[in-house]
């Protein structure tokens, strides 16, 4: 199956067996490691990248099925040697102690914070109709998707905190 | 995974035409759901008929209501300006529902054809009626507890797991079917679904080719819309009771009530006796233990659910209070 697609600013061309997953295609054929395979079925987010703009599980996604998009990983996160405010603001708040988490939660909160900016709600949203700022609450309801088995949600909530209020 | 074909149509009657081709054929959406069974051996399609391009991911205003396209993806549903502020319900459904990464891929039509999330039904290793026709249920004799207690039978006791579907019953909904010759018609989604009987792998009124092409909602006829979700952990799980209600209130009675429930029932469940028992009546706390009694007077509850009785009795309660405050 022929399938291009932009990872990171780059274009890629795959000719894949239909059954690879977005995720597969980046680690097993892009070679690009950063993605983590954490369950495999949509339940920790590891696997979080953006594809044309929104966060996606990369694990429950056919890459054929994304032919002509534009796919942001981890990879693509920094500029050049200069990391992302979130980046810095994980290490600065020790938002990791393994890190396998860390790609999906990076991807995640980049995303995330573009979806408050741009006003969506969440479940712990009191009022539909105007955006709400983004309190602890709402920052762990909107993170749900991506757990981290070492437990640092304090880290990572005050790391994402921290950019919020930029 | 099985290895399968795989087609992205970029017109409505391409799609059926695959999907006529092979009666092990597939639509897929956002795949959230498939392509999990499918890593599990629980479903093995031998041909994917991709949706996604065919033109129906918008939101289109009718006389008084809209039109919700069939791959319009569950977080766009939730956050559309006009279901916010007229169908808030619909957006507090989905808002509840998964996960923020898993909402972005799902879509309308999937939410509404996803499969039960009883472990049983999962695990291809143990007998499952709706997995294996005739093959037994291992849910039954086994763990229960996200399963239902209304419209099961000996043969099945599986759920189904939708937030979004709820709200949707109780706002009245009619599912857009295009058929294979063409042609479209409209389903209520109170007909949409099939107990289980002793048919329980046959879940819908859909036939083969029978392609979604969107969900459309009347105007709400209850400004007062309220969902509430109960679960074992306080985001991204399923329901072990919810509950949407959309009522209006008429000089201190309640003139419109239609009342919905997730993770009670094998369907998203809505029971005509609830509603007329609330329809012009007076708020009060008997009446809402009252339509308690009447929505459950045919619960099954098999060990293991029997929390579910006063579970859905506090949750009816809370959120009729909340609907008439």
């Amino acid at each position: 199956m022929k399938t291009v697609l932009t990872i990171n600013g780059q274009q890629v061309s795959l000719d894949i067996d239909t059954r690879v997953t977005l995720l597969d295609a980046l680690r097993d054929h892009l070679g690009l490691y950063g993605s983590k395979k954490g369950c495999d079925h949509g339940q920790c987010g590891a696997c979080t990248v953006i594809a044309d703009g929104r966060r996606i599980n990369s694990c429950l996604t056919l890459a054929a099925m994304h032919d002509g998009e534009t796919i942001i990983t981890v990879e693509g996160l920094a500029h050049g040697e200069a990391l992302s405010a979130l980046q810095q603001a994980f290490l600065g708040h020790d938002g990791m102690q393994c890190g396998y988490c860390t790609p999906g939660q990076l991807c995640s909160a980049t995303a995330m914070l573009e979806e408050a900016r741009a006003g969506r709600a969440s479940q712990v949203t009191d009022d539909l109709t105007t955006p709400a700022p983004l309190s602890r609450a709402e920052i762990t309801e909107r993170m749900s998707g991506n757990l981290c088995r070492c437990g640092c949600y304090s880290g990572i909530v005050a790391a994402i905190e921290e950019v919020a209020a930029e | 995974m099985r290895p399968f074909d795989y087609q992205r149509p970029a017109a409505p009657e391409a799609a059926c035409q695959g999907m006529s081709a092979s009666p092990h054929a597939a639509y897929i959406g956002g795949g959230t759901n498939l392509i999990d069974l499918m890593k599990l051996g629980v479903m093995a399609p031998d041909l994917l008929v991709d949706v996604n391009r065919l033109g129906f991911d918008t939101i289109k205003d009718l006389d008084d209501g809209v039109e919700i396209g069939a791959t319009v993806r569950n977080s766009d549903l939730a956050d559309d300006p006009r279901i916010r502020v007229r169908w808030p319900v619909l957006s507090r459904a989905l808002l509840a529902g998964a996960s923020a990464q898993l909402r972005n891929k799902a879509t309308t039509a999937g939410n509404l054809l996803q499969r039960t999330r009883c472990p049983y039904f999962q695990d291809i290793d143990v007998p499952c009626n709706k997995r294996k026709p005739g093959s037994g249920c291992a849910a039954l004799g086994g763990e229960l507890r996200n399963h239902a207690i209304l419209g099961t039978s000996e043969h099945c006791v599986a759920a189904h797991p939708s937030d979004m579907a709820v709200a949707m019953q109780a706002l009245d909904a009619q599912v857009v079917i295009r058929d294979a010759d063409g042609q479209t018609r409209t389903m209520g989604l109170d007909h949409f679904y099939r107990t289980p009987g002793d048919t329980p792998h046959i879940e819908t009124r859909l036939n083969p080719a029978d392609l979604i092409t969107g969900v459309r909602l009347p105007a709400p006829l209850g400004d007062r819309q309220v969902y509430r979700k109960v679960r074992d952990r306080a985001s991204y799980a399923f329901a072990l009771v919810s509950a949407a209600a959309v009522m209006q209130l008429k000089e201190g009675r309640i003139e419109y009530a239609a009342i919905a429930f997730g993770g009670l029932g094998t369907q998203p469940w809505r029971d005509p006796k609830v509603d007329a028992l609330l329809t012009g009546a007076r708020p009060s706390e008997a009446l809402f233990e009252k339509a308690g009694d009447v929505l459950l007077r045919s619960a099954e509850l098999r060990e293991g659910l029997e929390f579910k009785k006063p579970l859905a009795h506090r949750v009816l309660k809370a959120v009729l209070t909340e609907a008439t405050q």
